[in-house]
C-alpha cells in the first residue's frame, strides 16, 4: 500500500525549502532580464555558480567573513554581465542568448577542470562550509516545526535566511518596476528603438538589467548552496531551463510569478517522484525499474507545465489582456 | 473629397525663408538644421548623397520624392538611428555628427517612424509618460524611493493627459497602446514626440495608412505644432497635403536633393518631374534609337 500521507508532506516540505526559494530568486532575476527587458539571457546558472562559489571559495579558500564571500559572488556576477553584456546588448536580441549559454558552460567547465583543483575542487567541488554561516545561528540547538515542517535549527535558519531574501528581492522588484525606471525596461522590451527615439539610453537601461538580475541569480546561487555542497554539476544548462519553466508557469512579467512558479514546479517534482518510486514498489508499474522510475517524474512534471502553458499560456500571474496583442 | 480634407480657414504660408535663388542646397534666413556633405552608401548603392541641405527654423518643410529617393535614410542619418560614410551636420548651431539617438532627441530633436512604433504593453498614458525629459525617476537608485519622483510624475501624467485630449485619445488613456488603431497610433506616437517640448519634430510619413477623417485631424496638429513655435520637416507622398500646409518643400531623388521651392513652384521645377515620371517621359523613344535597332538587327543576322 502507498504511504500517502508521506507523499503529501514530503511534496509539502517543498514548499519552503531553500532550493524553492534559490528558483524563486533565480526566476525573479529571469523576469527582470526576460520578462520586462525582454533580454534572453540562458545564463542564468552561471550567475548562480558565481554566487555559489563565490561564496565557497571565499570562506574556504580566503577565510574571508561570510558576508564578504556572498559580496564576492555579487561582485563577479556584475563582472560576469558586463562581460557579456558590453559586446552584445548593442546587437539584437538572439546574440546575448547565444553569448549567455555559451559564457555560462565555460564558467562550469572552469570550475570543473583540474587545472584549478587546489581552488575549485575540481568535479567533487567545495564542501565543508556551513560551519561558517551556523556559527552566526541565533537559534537555540534542538528541533522545532509543526506537522510536516520539523526541522533543526541550522534548517530553520537556513530556510529563514532563504525566505528573508526572496521577500527583498520582491519588494525591490516590485518597487522598481512601478516606478519610471521600469518604465523605461517595459519600453525597451516593446521597442527598443521608439525608447531610444524618446531620449533614453537604451543600452545604460539594458545593462543595469543585466546587471540587477545577474545579481539576483549570484543570491540564488548562495542560497542553493546553504543545505548542500558546491558540485560543478548542479550548474548545467538545464538549471537555466528550469528557471525559464518555472518563470513561464508564474507569468514572466509578474513580481510573484517566480515565487509561486518555484512552489508549484518543486511540490509537483517531490511529489511526482515520491508518487513513482512508491509505485514502482507497491508493483503498480511491474514494467519499470526504479531508476527509470527516478526519470519519469521529469517526464510528469513537463507534461504538467506543458497543460499549464497551454491552457494558461500567460503563467498563473499573468494578465490574460496582454495575451491578446502577442504579435 | 478634397472639400472634405480642406479646413475651412487656409493656413497661413511663412515665406521669405530662403536666401538668394530657390535652388538645390541655397541658403536660409535661419536654418534650425543644416547638413554638408551627409554620404551612406549599402554596398554599391549610394542611399544618400546630400550636397549641402538647411531647414529654416520656425517653418513646415515637406521632404518628398519618389520611393527609394532615401527620404527615410537621410532621416534615420540626422537622427543618429544611422551611421553615414561621411559628413557633417549641425542643429542649432551643436554637431551632430557620431552623436548617439537618444542624445539628439534630447536635444531637442524628436522623430516619429514610418511604420509607427507605439509600445503595444504599455497603456497609452504610459507611452506618453515616457516621452517626457529628465525624469528622476529613470534613475535606478531614485526610482526605488518614490517620494523622489512622484511630484514631477504628477505634472508629467498632467501633461499627458492633456495632450491625449488634445489628441482626442484620453478615452483611451488606459487601454493597451497595441489596441489602437493605425491612425490613433499614429496621432499617439506624434503626441508622445511632444511630451518632451521639442524644438524639431521630425515626422516619417505621418499620414500613411491614416483614413481621410483622421487626416484632417493630423493636418491640423500638424499646423498646431507650427503656430507653437516648433519647426516640422516631414516626410510625405501626398502632394495635396504637401501643398496645402507646406511652406517649403525639398525634392529628393536617388539619394540627392534634386529641387527646392516652396510648395507650388517646386512642383513645376523640371527636376521634380523627371524624378517623378523620369528623365525621357516625353521623348519618343523609337525615333531616336533607330540606328541602335538597326545595328542590333544585323547582329543577330550574323549569328544565324
Amino acid at each position: 500500500m502507498i504511504d500517502w500521507i508521506a507523499i503529501f508532506s514530503n511534496a509539502a516540505q517543498e514548499l519552503i525549502s531553500p532550493t524553492t526559494a534559490a528558483y524563486a530568486l533565480a526566476a525573479l532575476g529571469l523576469a527582470i532580464h526576460f520578462g520586462y527587458t525582454g533580454l534572453l539571457n540562458f545564463g542564468q546558472a552561471g550567475f548562480m555558480a558565481l554566487g555559489a562559489y563565490g561564496y565557497a571559495i571565499s570562506v574556504l579558500q580566503f577565510g574571508w567573513p561570510v558576508w564578504a564571500g556572498i559580496l564576492l559572488g555579487i561582485g563577479a556576477a556584475i563582472v560576469f554581465a558586463l562581460i557579456l553584456g558590453i559586446p552584445t546588448l548593442r546587437l539584437r536580441a538572439d546574440y546575448l542568448a547565444i553569448v549567455t549559454i555559451a559564457a555560462a558552460e565555460i564558467l562550469r567547465l572552469m570550475f570543473t577542470t583540474n587545472t584549478f583543483e587546489a581552488v575549485t575542487g575540481s568535479a567533487n567541488g567545495l564542501n565543508g562550509f556551513r560551519g561558517f554561516l551556523s556559527a552566526l545561528n541565533p537559534i537555540p540547538a534542538g528541533t522545532y516545526g509543526f506537522g510536516p515542517f520539523q526541522y533543526n535549527e541550522y534548517d530553520w535558519f537556513i530556510r529563514i535566511i532563504a525566505w528573508a531574501v526572496v521577500a527583498l528581492g520582491v519588494l525591490f522588484v516590485w518597487l522598481i518596476m512601478r516606478s519610471p525606471w521600469g518604465r523605461v525596461i517595459k519600453g525597451i522590451r516593446e521597442d527598443e528603438d521608439a525608447v531610444r527615439s524618446l531620449g533614453k539610453n537604451v543600452y545604460s537601461y539594458k545593462m543595469q538589467s543585466l546587471i540587477l538580475g545577474g545579481v539576483l541569480g549570484a543570491l540564488a546561487g548562495w542560497l542553493f548552496i546553504l543545505p548542500r555542497a558546491v558540485v560543478p554539476a548542479n550548474y548545467q544548462t538545464s538549471l537555466t531551463f528550469f528557471i525559464y519553466a518555472i518563470l513561464l508557469l508564474g507569468g514572466a512579467a509578474t513580481v510573484l510569478g517566480p515565487v509561486i512558479g518555484s512552489m508549484i514546479f518543486w511540490v509537483l517534482l517531490s511529489f511526482f517522484s515520491g508518487f513513482i518510486a512508491r509505485a514502482v514498489e507497491a508493483g503498480w508499474f511491474p514494467f519499470m525499474t526504479q531508476v527509470q522510475a527516478g526519470q519519469l517524474r521529469f517526464i510528469l512534471v513537463g507534461v504538467a507545465i506543458m497543460l499549464i502553458v497551454i491552457f494558461r499560456p500567460q503563467g498563473i500571474l499573468g494578465n490574460k489582456k496582454e495575451l491578446a496583442f502577442v504579435k | 473629397m478634397s472639400s472634405e480634407t480642406t479646413p475651412s480657414s487656409k493656413p497661413v504660408k511663412s515665406t521669405g525663408l530662403h536666401i538668394g535663388e530657390a535652388e538645390p542646397g541655397c541658403r536660409k534666413v535661419d536654418p534650425i538644421l543644416v547638413a554638408d556633405g551627409v554620404k551612406r552608401t549599402f554596398g554599391g548603392l549610394t542611399a544618400v548623397d546630400v550636397a549641402h541641405v538647411e531647414v529654416p527654423r520656425g517653418a513646415i518643410t515637406a521632404l518628398i520624392g519618389p520611393n527609394g529617393a532615401g527620404k527615410t535614410t537621410f532621416f534615420n542619418l540626422l537622427t543618429g538611428f544611422d551611421k553615414p560614410d561621411a559628413g557633417t551636420w549641425q542643429f542649432d548651431g551643436r554637431s551632430l555628427a557620431h552623436v548617439p539617438a537618444y542624445r539628439v532627441a534630447r536635444m531637442g530633436l524628436i522623430r516619429t517612424f514610418q511604420l509607427t512604433k507605439s509600445l503595444g504593453l504599455l497603456s497609452v498614458l504610459d507611452n506618453m509618460k515616457l516621452g517626457a525629459k529628465g525624469q528622476s525617476g529613470e534613475n535606478l537608485f531614485r526610482s526605488l524611493f518614490p517620494f523622489m519622483w512622484r511630484a514631477q510624475e504628477q505634472e508629467i501624467e498632467a501633461k499627458a493627459v492633456e495632450l491625449l485630449t488634445r489628441f482626442k485619445l484620453d478615452a483611451k488613456k488606459d487601454d493597451y497602446a497595441a489596441s489602437l488603431s493605425g491612425g490613433q497610433r499614429k496621432l499617439l506616437e506624434m503626441a508622445r514626440a511632444l511630451m518632451s517640448d521639442p524644438t524639431l519634430v521630425m515626422l516619417d510619413e505621418p499620414m500613411a495608412g491614416v483614413n481621410p477623417a483622421l487626416t484632417q485631424s493630423l493636418l491640423d496638429h500638424i499646423l498646431d505644432l507650427k503656430a507653437q513655435g516648433m519647426t516640422v520637416l516631414f516626410v510625405e507622398h501626398d502632394m495635396h497635403m504637401v501643398r496645402h500646409i507646406a511652406d517649403w518643400v525639398v525634392v529628393m531623388a536617388e539619394g540627392r536633393i534634386v529641387a527646392e521651392g516652396d510648395p507650388h513652384t517646386v512642383m513645376q521645377d523640371q527636376a521634380v518631374i523627371d524624378a517623378y515620371l523620369g528623365a525621357h517621359h516625353d521623348t519618343d523613344l523609337g525615333a531616336a534609337q533607330t540606328s541602335n535597332v538597326e545595328a542590333l538587327k544585323e547582329l543577330i543576322d550574323d549569328e544565324q
